[in-house]
C-alpha cells in the first residue's frame, strides 16, 4: 500500500517536473511582453495616487504632501462637471445609435444592389473614411462646413442663408454625430454584410414558398439571422459609453460651441496641459477609469451572456 | 429560365424601392468620397480661386504650388522621415511582443499551466488605465523619452486586440501537426518559428497592415512627447499646422501666412498625409471584409 502510494507520489511529482520543463521556454516567452506592460500599464496605474496629493511633478510619484479626496471634491463641485459627464454619456449614446443603425440600414439596401460592380464598389466608397484619421478628416470638414465652405456655397446656391456650422451649439452637436456617423458606419455595415452572406439560402427559398414578398423576407429572415451580430455590436459599444471620441471633438470644437461639445477626455487634456492641473486632470482620468471599467466589464459580460463572445 | 421567373414575381413595389435604394446608395457612396476629391482639387487650384471658394470637386487653374511649397520646408521631409521611422520601428515592436505573448496563451491549461495568471494580468489592461497625465509623467519625467521615437512606439508595445486575434488564430493550427512535430524533438521555437508564424500567415498580415495604419494615424502621443516640431511624425504636424494657419501667433506664422493661401497648403498637406492610406486601402478592405478581424475576436 504505501510503496504504491509513493511511486504515485513520484509518479506526479515527475509529471508536474516534466511539465514545468516543456513550460519554462513558455514562461520566457511571456518575460518581455510582461515586462513592457509592467512599466507601460503598471505603473502608471500605480501612478494613479497623484490624485489623492497635492501633486508636484519634480518630486515624482510619492514625493508629494497626501491630500486625500480634495481633488475629487473640488471637481465635482466645479459648476461645468456635470454638463461634461452629460455631454459625455449623450454624445457617445447617440454616436453608438447612429452608427450601428446606419450600418444596419445600409447593409440591408446594399444587399438588395443586384448589380455586383455597383454593390462592391459602393461598399468599398463607404467603408474608406474609417481608415482616416480625425486629423484628416478635421480639416476637411472645417474648411467644407466653414462660412465660406462648400457645403454653404451649395446652400446659397439654393438660396438658402449661409449657416454657422462650427458656431453654433445646435448644429455643432449635429456635426459631429453625422461626421461620425458617416466616418465608422462603414465598418459595422461590412460586419452585418458579412452576417447576410452568411445566412443560409434554404431560408429565403422557404419563405418564397410561403409568399413572403422581399419586405417579409427582410424582416422575418435577414433580420432574424443578423441579430447575433447587432447585438454583439451594441454591447461591446456600451464598454466606451464614455469615450465621446476625444480625437474628433478635440480636432473640430472650438471655444464658441464648447457648452454642447466638452467631454471628459477633452477636459482631462485641458485640466493637465492647459492648466498644469496634474493632480486635477488624474482625478478626473481616475473618476473616468473607473466607470469606464464597470462599463467595459459589463459589456464583455452581456456579450458573453448574448452573444457567445469572449476576449480570451 | 429562372432569371424570367423571378422578375415575374417582383412587384412593383419592390421595382420602385431597387430604384430608390440605387439612388440612395450611389448618393451616400458619393457622400463618402467627395470630400476627399474636394480636399484634392483644392490643393490643386490656384490661390485665388481657393479663397473665393470657387472649388468644387474639379480644380480651377490647375498648379501645384501648394506641393512644392510644402516639400520646400524642412518640417514636411523632417515629419516624413518620423512617420515613417515610427511605422517601422513601431510595426516591428508591436509584431515582436504580439507573437511571442500570442504563443504561449494559444496553449491549453494542461500544457502551459500559468496561462490563467498571464491572462488575467492582461485583461486587467484592457479594462483599467492609469489615464493619460500618470503615463506622460512616466514617460517625460521618469523614462526620460521626450523627442526620441521611442516614446511614440514603446507604450503601445503590447496591443491587446492585436494579441486575442493572433491567439485565435494559433489555436486553429491542427493538434496533429503540433505533435508530430514534438514527437520528432521540436521545441517550442521550432514550433512558432516553422509552423504556427507560416500557417498564420494572413493573419500576421492582417495585424501588420492595421498596425502600420494605426501608427500613421496616431497623432496625440507626437503632440505631448515631442517638444521640438521638427520631431512631429506628419500627422501631428498636420494637426498644429491648422493650428497655426487659423490663430497667427509668431512673426513666422505670418511670414508663412504672406506667402501662401492657408487653404491649398492646408490641403496639400491633408492629401499628402491621406496617399499612404488610399495605397493600402485595397488590402485593408479585404482583410475586413474576410471577417478576419472580428471574426476571430468570436473566439
Amino acid at each position: 500500500m504505501v510503496s504504491t502510494d509513493l511511486r504515485v507520489h513520484n509518479g506526479k511529482k515527475r509529471a508536474s517536473a516534466a511539465r514545468f520543463s516543456r513550460a519554462w521556454p513558455l514562461h520566457l516567452m511571456m518575460l518581455p511582453p510582461v515586462i513592457m506592460l509592467l512599466i507601460f500599464s503598471y505603473i502608471p496605474m500605480a501612478g494613479i495616487v497623484i490624485a489623492f496629493q497635492d501633486f508636484i511633478p519634480t518630486k515624482g510619484f510619492f514625493g508629494s504632501d497626501w491630500i486625500g479626496l480634495e481633488n475629487f471634491q473640488y471637481l465635482f463641485m466645479l459648476p461645468n462637471f456635470g454638463q461634461i459627464v452629460l455631454n459625455t454619456l449623450t454624445i457617445a449614446i447617440e454616436k453608438i445609435v447612429t452608427a450601428i443603425g446606419f450600418g444596419l440600414l445600409f447593409a440591408l439596401l446594399i444587399s438588395e444592389i443586384g448589380n455586383r460592380a455597383i454593390n462592391k464598389l459602393s461598399q468599398s466608397l463607404i467603408l474608406f473614411p474609417w481608415f482616416i484619421s480625425w486629423v484628416i478628416l478635421g480639416n476637411v470638414f472645417l474648411d467644407v462646413l466653414s462660412l465660406d465652405g462648400s457645403v454653404n456655397a451649395i446652400i446659397n446656391a439654393l438660396g438658402g442663408e449661409s449657416v454657422f456650422f462650427m458656431g453654433n451649439n445646435g448644429w455643432f452637436r449635429f456635426i459631429l454625430i453625422f461626421t461620425n456617423t458617416w466616418k465608422d458606419m462603414g465598418y459595422n455595415m461590412v460586419i452585418f454584410l458579412t452576417a447576410i452572406a452568411g445566412i443560409n439560402p434554404m431560408l429565403y427559398e422557404a419563405a418564397k414558398i410561403d409568399g413572403a414578398g422581399k419586405l417579409r423576407q427582410a424582416i422575418h429572415v435577414t433580420m432574424p439571422s443578423i441579430l447575433p451580430s447587432v447585438i454583439l455590436l451594441v454591447t461591446l459599444a456600451l464598454g466606451g459609453v464614455l469615450n465621446a471620441g476625444f480625437d474628433q471633438i478635440f480636432v473640430m470644437y472650438n471655444s464658441a460651441v464648447i457648452d454642447t461639445s466638452e467631454i471628459i477626455d477633452t477636459y482631462i487634456y485641458k485640466l493637465g496641459f492647459y492648466d498644469a492641473q496634474y493632480a486635477l486632470s488624474t482625478a478626473a482620468g481616475l473618476f473616468k477609469s473607473v466607470v469606464g471599467c464597470v462599463c467595459l466589464s459589463l459589456s464583455y459580460y452581456l456579450a458573453h451572456r448574448w452573444a457567445n463572445y469572449r476576449i480570451f | 429560365m429562372r432569371k424570367i421567373e423571378n422578375r415575374i414575381r417582383e412587384s412593383l413595389g419592390y421595382r420602385v424601392f431597387s430604384v430608390f435604394n440605387y439612388a440612395i446608395v450611389i448618393f451616400w457612396s458619393f457622400l463618402c468620397i467627395a470630400p476627399f476629391i474636394h480636399m484634392l482639387a483644392v490643393s490643386l487650384s490656384s490661390i485665388s480661386a481657393a479663397n473665393a471658394n470657387e472649388v468644387g470637386l474639379w480644380p480651377i487653374g490647375f498648379n501645384i504650388d501648394a506641393y512644392t511649397q510644402a516639400f520646400s520646408e524642412n518640417q514636411i521631409l523632417s515629419s516624413l522621415k518620423q512617420s515613417f521611422l515610427r511605422v517601422i520601428a513601431g510595426v516591428s515592436v508591436q509584431m515582436l511582443f504580439t507573437i511571442l505573448a500570442a504563443y504561449p496563451l494559444s496553449k491549453e491549461k494542461e500544457e502551459f499551466p500559468q496561462r490563467k495568471f498571464y491572462v488575467v494580468f492582461i485583461v486587467i489592461t484592457m479594462l483599467f488605465s492609469g489615464g493619460l497625465i500618470p503615463c506622460y509623467i512616466l514617460v517625460v519625467n521618469y523614462l526620460k523619452l521626450t523627442n526620441t521615437i521611442w516614446a511614440l512606439v514603446l507604450p503601445s508595445a503590447v496591443p491587446a486586440f492585436n494579441l486575442i486575434i493572433l491567439l485565435n488564430f494559433f489555436r486553429q493550427v491542427p493538434k496533429e501537426i503540433e505533435e508530430s512535430a514534438t514527437i520528432d524533438g521540436a521545441g517550442h521555437s521550432v514550433l512558432l518559428t516553422r509552423i504556427y508564424l507560416p500557417l498564420s500567415k494572413n493573419a500576421l498580415l492582417t495585424l501588420v497592415l492595421f498596425a502600420c495604419v494605426g501608427h500613421w494615424n496616431a497623432w496625440f502621443d507626437g503632440l505631448i512627447y515631442m517638444r521640438d516640431p521638427l520631431f512631429y511624425p506628419l500627422s501631428t504636424y498636420l494637426r498644429t499646422l491648422s493650428d497655426r494657419l487659423n490663430n497667427v501667433a509668431t512673426m513666422e506664422d505670418a511670414r508663412l501666412m504672406m506667402r501662401i493661401s492657408k487653404r491649398t497648403l492646408l490641403m496639400a498637406y491633408t492629401v499628402i498625409c491621406t496617399v499612404p492610406i488610399v495605397c493600402v486601402y485595397p488590402f485593408l478592405q479585404r482583410y475586413v471584409k474576410s471577417g478576419l478581424v472580428l471574426g476571430s475576436i468570436k473566439g
